[in-house]
């Protein structure tokens, strides 16, 4: 057993007193963020960011400083449950699906349950998850590493075009959305010619497009212009958790232990795959309502419906950084964020990080099973406090994101040009999320933009052009064929459903 | 919401995405262009520096051509309104004020530094918005700045941009 062996030594090096108090800090600022609207997972890792690049200098920071930003990310992943169930108001994207039953039950004054099922349920689904990357990513690692540039294309090739099959709405905006992410990406100094692209003779675009400025505009400025068009008013059921609801609730969720399981399997799923924690959380709540004896009373406030998505949504969440740390390659936004934190550190995020930062990749896999249970101890303890939170009127709350999203732009690269691109973005997300472009695929695009160019290019140099090279061996082709039926999911589902009612007439 | 609570409404769903898809595909042909010009093909040693960008540009420019006869041709939703005028006027509340405050930050002829602008920005939204006395405010503001301040410049030694009034108290 080698991977319990690393995981020793992983806890080892996340149990000192130092990145214990990061693991606190982080699990607090990011119930927070979870629970501020237009603060999520995704810019309030990116706005944080900047305040590690002093950290992680000094040696064995860059663990410190991974252990703070993926310790926002659980935080941030439990926060979103309780604005969910107590207003009505789903934190983050994900939380929505917990909404349907657990507005109803704090309704019913059953609020403490609600919360201690989410809070419980999010816990098993993010240790699944972490026991997922605990035992396979050492293998998928070691696999990847015979990858060349052809296989790493493959891979971003399968990463996107599961957007696009993946998506609920038109698969055309997808495409457009991601391939702005790519053309953004693209431009500024060409790594490999050295020629500048689209920078149109104006200096401050010669270092391009940070993701992180895109991230903080597109889902925090965006966000909050979202809620306000919204009209704010918070009427939230009061929160109580004594120990006594606490126990009561754990003693009704062995239960549902089916529900637990399906909708672990599905999160870690959606997780590795780039679906996301927010599909994951509503196909789990599905699937739950379609299989449960009580499906029918889904909605009117059953435990069994916050369980389902709680446990998918935090599956996914965790599984989201499988992808991130064996190959580069991140399932969601905030896992987009983690690795471009990452880079900025000045680690290769790759199959080669297990073989040359074993102490990083432990390290962090170990405090995700401290971060997870001080998570629950510090939600289960402090809801009336987080709670609280929401009950600051928005006319200070709005202005105080709206400079703290302004100082996290600014640190990426002190720059002002920066701050008025956030703008930029603020407003182009707000358009967008109207539209239903989604957000996400640029993101990814934009952080994976110069990897994936630079993998194609290889390639392209390997075989002198020939596009053949992407079906050169067993592995390579089955990942493109696969990428492509994920491409072309829209029209096979479409066709099956058209052959499927001719069927039926005939 | 009541449609006469929120006043008419800013253009159809279907204008702003025929609006959306037009920007997309004017993006999309400058970023065609560029690459043409920085040469979208096979050079001596490999793929010139456009090669990968022409392609996006194409996958853009046939996107949002799609997407923008999807517009046209959108029934009922298409007639759905974009935005009412009061939801609007609620956004132009933050966004107008948001600009205003990161040109004050810093400018080439005066700068306040993001301290003083910030609080100044906190301080409006309440005194306007929120309807509070003067003292609340003031306190609720620099109070934020100061702990602001603290953070930054003191423990994780972010420098920030400054104005007069840091200058002034000796830091730059």
């Amino acid at each position: 057993m080698q991977e319990i062996h690393n995981l020793m030594g992983g806890f080892a090096v996340a149990l000192s007193w130092f990145n214990l108090m990061l693991m606190f800090a982080g699990i607090v600022l990011g119930v927070i963020i979870g629970v501020l609207p237009g603060l999520g997972g995704a810019n309030g890792v990116a706005i944080l960011l900047p305040l590690t690049f002093s950290m992680a200098q000094q040696p064995g920071g860059a663990t410190s400083a991974i252990i703070l930003l993926s310790c926002i990310y659980w935080g941030a992943l439990f926060g979103g449950a309780i604005t969910s169930i107590l207003f009505n108001i789903p934190g983050e994207p994900w939380s929505v699906a917990t909404t349907f039953d657990g507005y109803p039950l704090g309704q019913k004054g059953r609020a403490g349950a609600a919360l201690t099922a989410a809070f419980t349920s999010s816990f098993v689904g993010a240790l699944v998850g972490v026991l997922l990357i605990t035992f396979l990513s050492p293998i998928v690692a070691r696999f990847a590493l015979q990858f060349g540039p052809p296989e790493f294309f493959s891979v971003y090739l399968l990463t996107f075009c599961a957007f696009v099959g993946m998506s609920k709405g038109s698969p055309f905006k997808t495409i457009a959305s991601m391939m702005l992410g790519f053309a953004l990406a693209a431009v500024g100094i060409d790594t490999v010619t050295g020629q500048l692209r689209m920078t149109f003779g104006f200096e401050v675009l010669l270092k391009g497009f940070d993701f992180l400025i895109a991230v903080i505009g597109l889902f925090g400025i965006g966000e909050i212009l979202l809620t306000i068009e919204e009209g704010l008013e918070f009427k939230g059921a009061s929160a109580k958790l004594n120990m006594r609801v606490v126990i009561e609730t754990w003693k009704e969720l062995p239960r549902y232990w089916k529900t637990s399981i399906r909708s672990s399997a599905v999160g870690c799923l959606m997780g590795i795959v780039p679906g996301g924690a927010t599909p994951a959380s509503f196909m789990s709540y599905g699937l739950a309502k379609k299989m449960s004896r009580d499906g029918e009373k889904f909605g009117t406030g059953m435990v069994e419906g916050v369980v389902a998505p709680e446990t998918a949504a935090h599956a996914a969440g965790t599984s989201a950084l499988l992808p991130m740390i064996t190959l580069g390659v991140p399932g969601s936004p905030t896992a987009a964020v983690l690795l471009g934190g990452l880079l900025i550190w000045g680690l290769q995020p790759g199959p080669l990080l297990f073989v040359e930062k074993p102490d990083f990749v432990w390290g962090l896999i170990a405090s995700m099973y401290l971060g997870n249970i001080m998570g629950l101890i510090v939600v289960l303890t402090c809801v009336p406090l987080f709670a609280a939170i929401l009950r600051v009127p928005f006319s200070i709350i709005a202005p105080v994101i709206l400079v703290i999203c302004a100082i996290g732009a600014y640190t990426v690269h002190s720059s002002m040009f920066d701050v008025w691109l956030m703008l930029l973005f603020g407003v182009m997300g707000y358009v967008f999320k109207k539209l239903d472009y989604p957000l996400a695929p640029l993101v990814l695009a934009l952080v994976l933009g110069d990897r994936a160019e630079d993998s194609f290019r290889q390639s392209m140099l390997m075989s002198q052009g020939d596009m053949r090279i992407f079906y050169a061996n067993t592995l390579v082709g089955s990942i493109t064929t696969l990428s492509l039926l994920l491409l072309f999911w829209p029209l096979i589902s479409t066709a099956i459903d058209f052959a499927r009612a001719k069927m039926k007439r005939a | 919401m009541e449609e006469e609570q929120q006043g008419r409404a800013i253009g159809s769903v279907r204008v702003w995405e025929i609006v959306v898809a037009a920007l997309f595909f004017i993006f999309a042909a400058v970023v065609v262009w560029d690459s043409r010009r920085l040469g979208a093909q096979w050079g001596s040693d490999g793929p010139q520096a456009g090669y990968f960008p022409f392609y996006i540009g194409v996958f853009i420019l046939v996107s949002s051509g799609v997407n923008l006869l999807a517009a046209i041709v959108s029934g009922p939703a298409g007639r759905a309104p974009f935005v009412y005028w009061g939801q609007l006027k609620m956004i132009l509340i933050v966004m107008l004020p948001s600009f205003i405050y990161v040109a004050l930050i810093a400018n080439p002829w005066f700068g306040l530094g993001i301290y003083v602008a910030s609080a100044i920005f906190i301080a409006l939204f309440m005194v306007y918005l929120g309807k509070y006395g003067w003292a609340t405010t003031a306190a609720v503001s620099i109070g934020t700045m100061f702990v602001f301040f603290l953070m930054f410049e003191i423990w994780f030694r972010v420098p920030l941009p400054k104005g007069p009034l840091e200058t002034l108290f000796g830091f730059n």
